[in-house]
């Protein structure tokens, strides 16, 4: 059985390393000797059906505009994909567009897929820097967040974790990211799975248990990674 | 109030020199916030104006290639200190400037870090300007690449007589509709255009090659059997031995010497004062350490780190101690070290180290490209000390290093070894 990673818009919606988030999928399943394959997704292309997991990054605001109609086409199919348990990892520019709309600072509304029940409003303000996420399933995701968009929960969603205030979603209520069944929105960059390598694996792991496979994951040496999510909190914002 | 702000700056300079400080920002900060509207005034006294010189990655090794061929002609101010905000430039002026306020320089050029490049024409609009590239760099300064061009787009709003374009950056060419000054491009021939990515084209986008006739071409990279490279200067082929390694190198050469035609040198004065130019601080800089060669190789961004991976290509080293910081300066995102790709390192070194405060991050980084790390040591000097004494006599060992290490790095390298 071969896994198959789906990155969508690899060159449009990767602006702060997230292309690193398929390299550690990978190579984590590859490192188990599970057989995997990346399938780069751009404007027009079909997403296989067969898709387990699929990733998308951060862009800048002028990619998101480019790829602002691609994306909305996929809308009904990205929701079935959801309904159906495919887990995706959507970061910033990603996570904004799976949920209902964003409402530019000039009030312009750009409609999202809908597939997560967020909201987004754009800020002069950015908040960038540091930051960490305390989760129930994963322990603590650690990364790097730059975005000026804010985002609100609707009820059909459960926030990814917490985190402090100023921080995450939209500085205020202390949450960060989005889940809904196995799909999962948050604004860390960091890569976020390079330095939450649990967290990883519980993707690969969901992904397993989705295709009825063996999910049980040899243990890897992450000790770096460890050592690395460590320090990076120590660190000024 | 000019011979006073002149004073205060030279004041302030050897009071941090007696402190044993560095401090090329402080002077020209204390002379900006007491006697504002100096530098205005001091460079508008230059008979031949002001050379900015700015874009993501190439300025400090280009401006001194501008610097050096401008020296031919005339008598150049330069802020060669590495300190490229607006302050640097101050400080660069006063220190240079006679006790009597004279300023004893027909022309100044100028590196400036994009967003200080935008204030600084606010103040001093420039006669010239070279703009080399945009690439993905200190996001969390700057938000996004597009926002930069913006930057680049102002300077160039703001320049009086001849703005220099990278031609084969679509983002710098597109420039020229932002400036009444003269424009002029570099480039490099169709055939070389792969090894000069855009930041599109590192990201997946396919190569495109310009259409705008440069005034100069970089026609051939150095080789095993030609180590000179090629340009085309108007219509004179010229053959240059660049002291400064890699193919960035090559290229910022072409806009060195397009800019250098704006001011009136020659084809052959060109030619020959590129030759004199030696690297610039951690630009490649070489020190001998105990008959260890060591090499220090800055890197900023994924652009950068790329370009001065590729200067391995011909030159195999035994070891590779790779220094990520992460203070303000390095950027603190260090999420950029993903848009790298390190796989063909290990048939490069022999041996790789990682340093710095984010040591464990680059370990990881190499780890999922498959090259195994031989340490970790969080310390940059302790790391560079033990690669050199992991190498016997006559090895080699190079040190990619982030901006604030680079500055220890280099002290502990000039104590304990000679620049060769």
């Amino acid at each position: 059985m071969t896994i198959t990673l789906v990155h969508l818009y690899p060159r449009e919606m990767n602006i702060y390393g997230d292309t690193g988030n398929v390299v550690v999928l990978r190579r984590r399943l590859e490192w188990r000797h599970r057989d995997v394959r990346v399938v780069p997704v751009s404007v027009g292309d079909p997403i296989p059906t067969d898709a387990d997991i699929v990733l998308g990054g951060g862009g800048q605001d002028a990619a998101q505009g480019e790829i602002g109609a691609d994306f909305a086409r996929r809308g009904p199919e990205l929701r079935a994909m959801a309904d159906d348990g495919v887990v995706m990892l959507a970061i910033c520019g990603s996570y904004q567009m799976l949920g209902h709309e964003f409402v530019t600072q000039d009030g312009h509304r750009i409609a999202g897929v809908g597939v997560l029940d967020v909201t987004t409003h754009g800020e002069a303000e950015r908040l960038i820097g540091n930051n960490w996420v305390d989760t129930p399933d994963a322990g603590r995701l650690v990364g790097y967040e730059n975005h000026s968009g804010l985002t609100e929960l609707g009820p059909g969603v459960r926030p990814l974790g917490t985190t402090e205030p100023g921080r995450g979603n939209n500085g205020r209520d202390r949450t960060e990211g989005a889940v809904r069944d196995n799909v999962i929105g948050t604004y860390l960059h960091g890569p976020v799975l390079a330095k939450s390598p649990r967290f990883a694996d519980d993707l690969l792991r969901r992904a397993l248990r989705r295709r009825g496979a063996d999910d049980e994951l040899e243990p890897l040496d992450d000790a770096l990674a460890e050592q690395a999510a460590k320090v990076a909190v120590t660190r000024p914002r | 109030m000019d011979l006073l702000a002149v004073w205060l700056g030279k004041l302030t300079l050897a009071a941090l020199r007696l402190l044993g400080r560095r401090g090329n920002a402080l002077p020209g900060l204390v002379v900006e916030k007491v006697v504002p509207g100096f530098l205005a005034r001091a460079m508008a006294r230059l008979p031949e104006g002001v050379v900015v010189v700015t874009g993501t990655n190439g300025k400090t090794t280009t401006t001194k290639m501008v610097a050096t061929l401008l020296g031919r002609r005339y008598r150049v101010l330069t802020n060669d200190t590495g300190s490229n905000f607006v302050r640097g430039t101050i400080t660069a002026t006063v220190e240079r400037a006679g006790w009597t306020g004279r300023l004893p320089y027909d022309i100044a050029v100028f590196e400036l870090d994009e967003a200080w490049a935008v204030r600084f024409v606010a103040a001093v609009p420039p006669r010239r300007a070279l703009l080399l590239n945009v690439m993905r760099d200190q996001l969390d300064r700057f938000g996004e690449i597009d926002t930069t061009a913006r930057l680049l787009g102002k300077v160039a709003a703001a320049t009086t007589g001849h703005v220099v374009l990278n031609r084969d950056d679509e983002r710098v060419a597109a420039l020229a509709s932002e400036t009444r000054a003269q424009v002029s491009y570099y480039g490099v021939v169709p055939e070389l255009r792969p090894a000069f990515p855009t930041d599109e084209e590192l990201y997946g986008g396919e190569i495109t090659v310009a259409q705008q006739p440069a005034v100069v071409e970089l026609t051939r990279l150095p080789s095993r059997t030609e180590p000179r490279i090629g340009l085309r200067i108007n219509s004179t082929a010229v053959d240059v031995t660049l002291r400064a390694e890699g193919p960035h190198n090559a290229q910022n050469a072409a806009g060195a010497a397009a800019l250098a035609l704006t001011c009136g040198l020659t084809e052959n004065e060109i030619a020959a004062g590129l030759e004199l130019v030696s690297p610039a601080f951690g630009r490649g800089q070489r020190f001998d350490v105990d008959g260890r060669n060591v090499v220090l190789q800055l890197v900023k961004n994924p652009a950068g780190f790329r370009q001065t991976l590729h200067t391995l290509d011909d030159a195999t080293a035994d070891v590779a101690v790779v220094v990520i910081n992460d203070d303000y300066a390095d950027g603190r995102d260090v999420s950029w070290l993903w848009d790298v790709d390190f796989s063909a390192l290990p048939r490069a070194v022999a041996q790789v180290r990682t340093s710095g405060t984010r040591a464990a991050d680059m370990a990881v980084r190499l780890r999922y490209d498959d090259v195994p790390v031989i340490a970790v040591e969080p310390d940059p000097e302790k790391a560079v000390r033990q690669a050199v004494e992991s190498v016997p006599a006559g090895g080699q060992v190079v040190v990619f290093s982030t901006y604030t290490a680079m500055w220890a790095l280099h002290a502990v390298l000039q104590r304990i070894g000679s620049a060769t």
